[in-house]
């Protein structure tokens, strides 16, 4: 897989371009608007992570770029602006998703997988971890084969593990991506707990490869395969 | 007490005292002519008596004033050593009036055919305390009649010269600056007036400059602030991934992570504050409130159990309103978060959906909140300190964009946000 890093801040460059490498994704970077364009000339990407306030340019333009070219690339918006109309013009114009910062790494990953999905495997979309299988368009699980029952939330957190599989989930971001925006200011996330004390003998029950494990008190990690 | 009645107060008092003093020199100046032109007459008619004395001398034994207002009265030489002309006033008794009335008198002597005669001469006065009543009298009929005249120069002329004033007042009474309002002001040809005008023509420019500056201000002070945030929460993020560490410091780094997310909402709270403040949510859309709090009653689901609350929903009606999506959503999900974040654990959280209102009511020990600090910013009651502050102020702020009602109640534990549209 091969992502492009458009953005203008180099710390923040640093920590995506960091974050995907442990993803095993092929990283390249661009950090304005002219070697962008020429990068997304010449190569092709799965995915661009477009940043929309470039030094010499408008990301929308690249977008639009993209799209008149009629390149198959994956575009997912990431803006400082977290303005309604910017996200609005920019699926608009054809991104695949918006994300605005600050995000977590998290959700990033998750973002950019969802995307790749849709985009790459067609019909093939079932996830699989050892035993564990997880299908993010049917929202089926199965472990040994067998059909798991989950509610929506329980679906929601265990696909977000396996996006972010031997990576830090830190609960605040759990919690906004199950969620949503409105829960991120009540006054602690504890209430996580109970949906996870539950997937956890879900899992066990069914022998499953994967084990949700908790890291001190910041947050879990999908451990197994 | 307004400028007029203040003015017309003093004024009247002034005239009072005008009106006095000058009654006092008008009554003196007015005595002082009488009397002069009564001497006069009285000095003419002496001169008339004495003359006709030479050709009459019988008038010279004129003892009584009876018909003819003079006597003659001869004396001797040694009386009339060192008399002068005398007038005085007197009384004497009047057939009409049938009562003593005052009179002036002049006192004189003269020389005839070498004796001496004293004459007096009498002419009917004007009646000093009848004069003082009907002068007292007309007086207060002007003073009357000026203060009338003031009162209507003022209730109707000059009501008409304040108007420009009194226009402006009321649009200044209703004047806010959130509202963007624009003041008409009226032409007028008072200096004063058009001053007023104009200055504060130029404040309310100045003021609006500073308040859109201010937010922008916030606005664009938020948006740079996400970047920096973003690498700081990234790069901690990685670090804590990429690290065994031990609990002591995971638990340090974890607080500031914490505490930049805290940072992080806070400043996504102030954004959303100045977008709705800055008019940028103009997408209107029919909004199915029913549909809306059951989606966000299940949103908050695991939240209300984890603090052992439960919801009840009162529909009594399908109340739908026109109205920006997300903000609507915003509107709610604060109100509920809050209900259950303060809701006393075994206790429900009650969500009322009548015909014009949402009333949305938690019970909790916490006593009455302070409904007049409730909605500005910043606000928290000691309980959270977690909180930006900034949840009640943007329901407000929310509230206030669709002129919609937002109110707080308290009675016997139970703390209910009524929204009316």
């Amino acid at each position: 897989m091969k992502i492009l890093i458009v953005e203008d801040e180099q710390d923040m460059l640093q920590n995506i371009q960091e974050s995907l490498e442990k993803e095993s994704y092929i990283v390249q970077i661009a950090t304005n608007f002219t070697d962008a364009s020429e990068k997304i000339g010449v190569y092709n990407y799965d995915c661009i992570l477009l940043d929309i306030g470039l030094p010499d340019g408008n990301g929308l333009d690249l977008l639009k770029e993209i799209k008149k070219k009629e390149l198959q690339d994956s575009v997912i918006i990431v803006s400082a602006k977290n303005s309604l109309d910017d996200k609005l013009k920019g699926l608009d114009f054809g991104a695949d998703d918006y994300l605005s910062k600050p995000f977590h790494m998290a959700e990033l990953n998750a973002r950019i997988k969802a995307v790749l999905r849709r985009n790459q495997f067609g019909g093939k979309t079932n996830i699989e971890l050892g035993n564990f299988s997880i299908n993010p368009e049917t929202r089926e699980v199965t472990i040994n084969n067998i059909n798991i029952e989950l509610n929506r939330k329980e679906f929601d957190i265990l696909l977000y593990f396996v996006s972010n599989k031997k990576r830090l989930v830190r609960k605040t971001a759990l919690a906004e991506h199950v969620w949503g925006d409105h829960i991120d200011q009540t006054d602690s996330f504890d209430f996580i707990y109970s949906q996870i004390k539950n997937l956890r003998k879900k899992l066990e029950a069914n022998k499953a490869d994967i084990t949700i494990k908790s890291v001190y008190g910041m947050g879990y990690k999908l451990e197994g395969i | 007490m307004k400028l007029l009645n203040y003015t017309t107060t003093y004024f009247s008092i002034l005239l009072l005292v005008l009106i006095s003093v000058w009654a006092v020199l008008f009554y003196y100046a007015m005595f002082d002519e009488i009397y002069d032109s009564l001497d006069d007459g009285l000095e003419n008619q002496k001169m008339l008596v004495i003359q006709y004395a030479e050709k009459d001398s019988t008038i010279l034994r004129k003892q009584n004033f009876d018909e003819s207002g003079y006597t003659i009265k001869k004396v001797p030489f040694s009386e009339i050593k060192n008399v002068k002309d005398q007038y005085r006033d007197t009384l004497m008794y009047m057939q009409n009036e049938e009562d003593y009335e005052p009179v002036r008198l002049l006192e004189s002597v003269f020389k005839q055919n070498g004796d001496y005669y004293k004459i007096k001469v009498v002419t009917s006065m004007v009646e000093e305390d009848d004069q003082l009543q009907n002068l007292l009298l007309y007086l207060i009929i002007l003073y009357v009649a000026l203060l009338i005249s003031i009162l209507l120069l003022n209730n109707v002329f000059l009501r008409k010269v304040w108007r420009p004033f009194y226009k402006l007042v009321a649009q200044l009474k209703t004047f806010s600056i959130e509202n963007n309002d624009e003041i008409q002001f009226q032409k007028t040809n008072i200096e004063e007036f058009s001053l007023l005008n104009t200055s504060i023509e130029k404040l309310l420019e100045k003021s609006k400059e500073s308040y859109n500056s201010q937010k922008q201000f916030i606005e664009n002070a938020a948006h740079e602030l996400q970047t920096p945030l973003a690498i700081s929460i990234n790069k901690i993020e990685l670090f804590l991934e990429e690290n065994e560490l031990h609990e002591k410091q995971a638990v340090k780094l974890i607080s500031a992570l914490e505490n930049l997310e805290r940072l992080t909402r806070l400043n996504k709270s102030l954004l959303l504050l100045s977008k709705i403040d800055n008019k940028q949510f103009t997408a209107k859309d029919q909004v199915d409130v029913n549909k809306l709090l059951h989606q966000q009653i299940e949103d908050f689901s695991d939240f209300a159990t984890h603090k052992q609350v439960k919801f009840t929903i009162k529909e009594n009606v399908q109340l739908s309103i026109n109205m920006n999506r997300d903000l609507a959503s915003i509107l709610f999900a604060n109100l509920i978060k809050n209900a259950v974040l303060h809701g006393k654990s075994e206790t429900e959280v009650i969500i009322e959906i009548n015909d014009i209102l949402v009333a949305i009511s938690n019970v909790s020990e916490e006593k009455e909140l302070n409904s007049k600090q409730l909605f500005s910013r910043f606000y928290k009651s000691e309980t959270t300190n977690k909180s930006t502050g900034l949840g009640l102020a943007i329901s407000k702020a929310i509230v206030d964009k669709y002129q919609y009602n937002l109110q707080y109640n308290y009675s016997k534990k139970l703390h209910t946000f009524t929204i009316r549209f």
